[in-house]
């Protein structure tokens, strides 16, 4: 799975970074980037970021895949 | 915001000794069609891969500030374009965003051509079918459109070149904020992926490179890979904070030392410069002997940038400076990322209160500690370059720092408590081309 996160959509709700730690780091305002520049996930990581993908409030993350 | 900015007169441009004929040539008035293809200029290219064996050859290098290898880009771009099935799109990138660099529009307002020569090279490499210039400043744009105009009326390329004017800002520059002002929208960058070599102008492919690159594919062409590269290669060096502040074509290799004394100028008691453009932070005076090249300088814990460098005058302060590019960081980001709006603010805060004698050594290590983490958390290098800024001055200037971090205004210097100066730092302007007076 590889996902984009658009920071300057991002509004530092935080939600993603409580889901899925491992792959959302968060700075002290709840701001997100990704731990991993490439936006690739980790398989262990999928289910939370699948999480945070559907419950970001402003819908800064999308997935990269074809058809997922 | 107002910009104070001193226009470098045309005096004060001029060519290191032993160098003929390359970006500055002389001219200092704009140089017209005629004069220009009495160089040489838009002589037919046979062959654009060798061309391209060229540019890898000498390793020509983007003069935007990132330094990225022409040769990767143009492959890159043609690669996209093929696997796409689409047709490329070439822009030349003239929005000279820093404050103290004045070469893009000094190249657009004085040789037009050989920047336009250069991107119709770039165009033939990659095979592009549409033609774009970007700036913000209009003398700039009338020499372009003029330039697209005579070489239209003459046959000798008629691209249908297309000018795209901004508004002038720190991030307008950015290669994502140039596409998407070229595809109809703000000025402001976009989170990568794609990047422009994959999806830009049009959602085509699109080659985005800086004015002076283009002049120096120009020259490539013109003089080939033995005679542009190696002892012979030049830049163009803006030079600012020093009374002999100019725009000045010199070798690479060459260090500031020895520019600095073909100008006359005595670089004693000089604590440091700001390096390749405010986004290359602070160095002492070791600076003076780096080579000025991508590699030392990098090597140097910074970087050549745009070759934009200000020499810190003996009576300021690196914190006074520092707290002042930190204050155009916290102005002039986007205030797209959120990482980026509150980052700078807070080493705002910081700097602020290191210059007026009210940080101690918590308040400096907050400030070391937002330097070092939030690189990397902004969707362009705006943040990189302020976080660059506060670190640099923690790590080339310790001694100052913590003279300054005594607490309640014991460490002010003469330079901190002098009244605040308005406006970007070293903000300069290049001479206009019109006339010949």
């Amino acid at each position: 799975m590889r996902i984009k996160l658009d920071r300057p959509q991002c509004d530092g709700f935080g939600v993603c970074g409580l889901h899925a730690p491992e792959v959302f780091s968060l700075d002290e305002w709840g701001y997100a980037t990704l731990v991993d520049r490439s936006g690739e996930v980790p398989a262990r990581s999928e289910a939370q970021v699948r999480k945070a993908l559907a419950s970001c409030p402003v819908h800064a993350i999308t997935t990269l895949d074809d058809g997922s | 915001m107002t910009v104070t900015a001193e226009r470098i007169g045309r005096s004060a441009v001029a060519a290191y000794p032993q160098v003929r004929h390359r970006l500055l040539a002389g001219v200092d008035s704009r140089e017209d069609l005629a004069a220009y293809l009495a160089t040489g200029g838009f002589a037919p290219l046979a062959d654009p891969r060798a061309l391209a064996a060229d540019v890898d050859a000498v390793r020509l290098r983007g003069r935007g500030g990132a330094a990225f290898p022409l040769g990767r880009k143009l492959a890159a771009v043609t690669a996209a374009a093929s696997a796409a099935g689409a047709v490329p799109v070439v822009v030349a990138n003239g929005e000279e965003g820093e404050p103290a660099s004045v070469k893009d529009r000094w190249l657009l307002r004085h040789r037009p051509h050989l920047v336009l020569d250069g991107l119709r090279l770039a165009a033939a490499v990659v095979r592009a079918d549409a033609v774009h210039a970007y700036v913000s400043d209009g003398e700039s744009a009338d020499s372009l459109r003029t330039a697209a105009a005579e070489l239209a009326a003459r046959s000798v390329w008629d691209a249908g070149l297309v000018v795209t004017v901004v508004a002038p800002g720190y991030v307008a520059g950015e290669e994502t904020a140039l596409v998407r002002a070229v595809n109809g929208g703000p000025a402001l960058p976009t989170e990568k992926p794609p990047r422009p070599f994959e999806a830009g102008v049009g959602g085509r492919p699109t080659l985005v490179s800086n004015v002076e690159t283009l002049a120096g594919l120009a020259l490539l062409h013109r003089l080939g890979a033995a005679g542009y590269g190696g002892p012979g290669e030049t830049f163009l060096l803006t030079l600012t904070g020093c009374a002999a502040a100019g725009l000045y074509e010199v070798p690479t290799g060459v260090t500031l030392r020895e520019v600095l004394a073909w100008r006359g100028v005595d670089p004693g008691g000089v604590p440091g410069v700001v390096m390749g453009g405010y986004f290359g932070g602070l160095l002492g005076p070791a600076a003076l002997d780096v080579p000025l090249d991508h590699d030392a300088m990098r090597a140097a814990g910074s970087g050549l940038g745009c070759a934009a460098i200000a020499v810190i005058p003996p009576a300021d302060c690196p914190v006074r400076l520092a707290a002042a590019l930190m204050a155009y960081f916290a102005l002039e980001n986007a205030g797209q990322c959120g990482s980026c709006f509150n980052g700078t603010a807070a080493m705002r805060v910081g700097l602020d209160a290191l210059r007026e004698g009210r940080a101690g050594p918590p308040e400096v290590e907050r400030l070391r500690y937002l330097s070092g983490f939030l690189p990397g958390r902004g969707a362009c290098g705006t943040l990189d370059g302020a976080a660059a800024v506060a670190a640099s001055l923690l790590r080339e200037f310790p001694g100052v720092v913590a003279g300054h971090a005594g607490g309640h205004g014991h460490g002010r210097c003469d330079a901190c408590a002098a009244p605040e100066v308005p406006g970007p730092p070293f903000a300069v302007e290049p001479p206009s081309a019109a006339g010949a007076g």
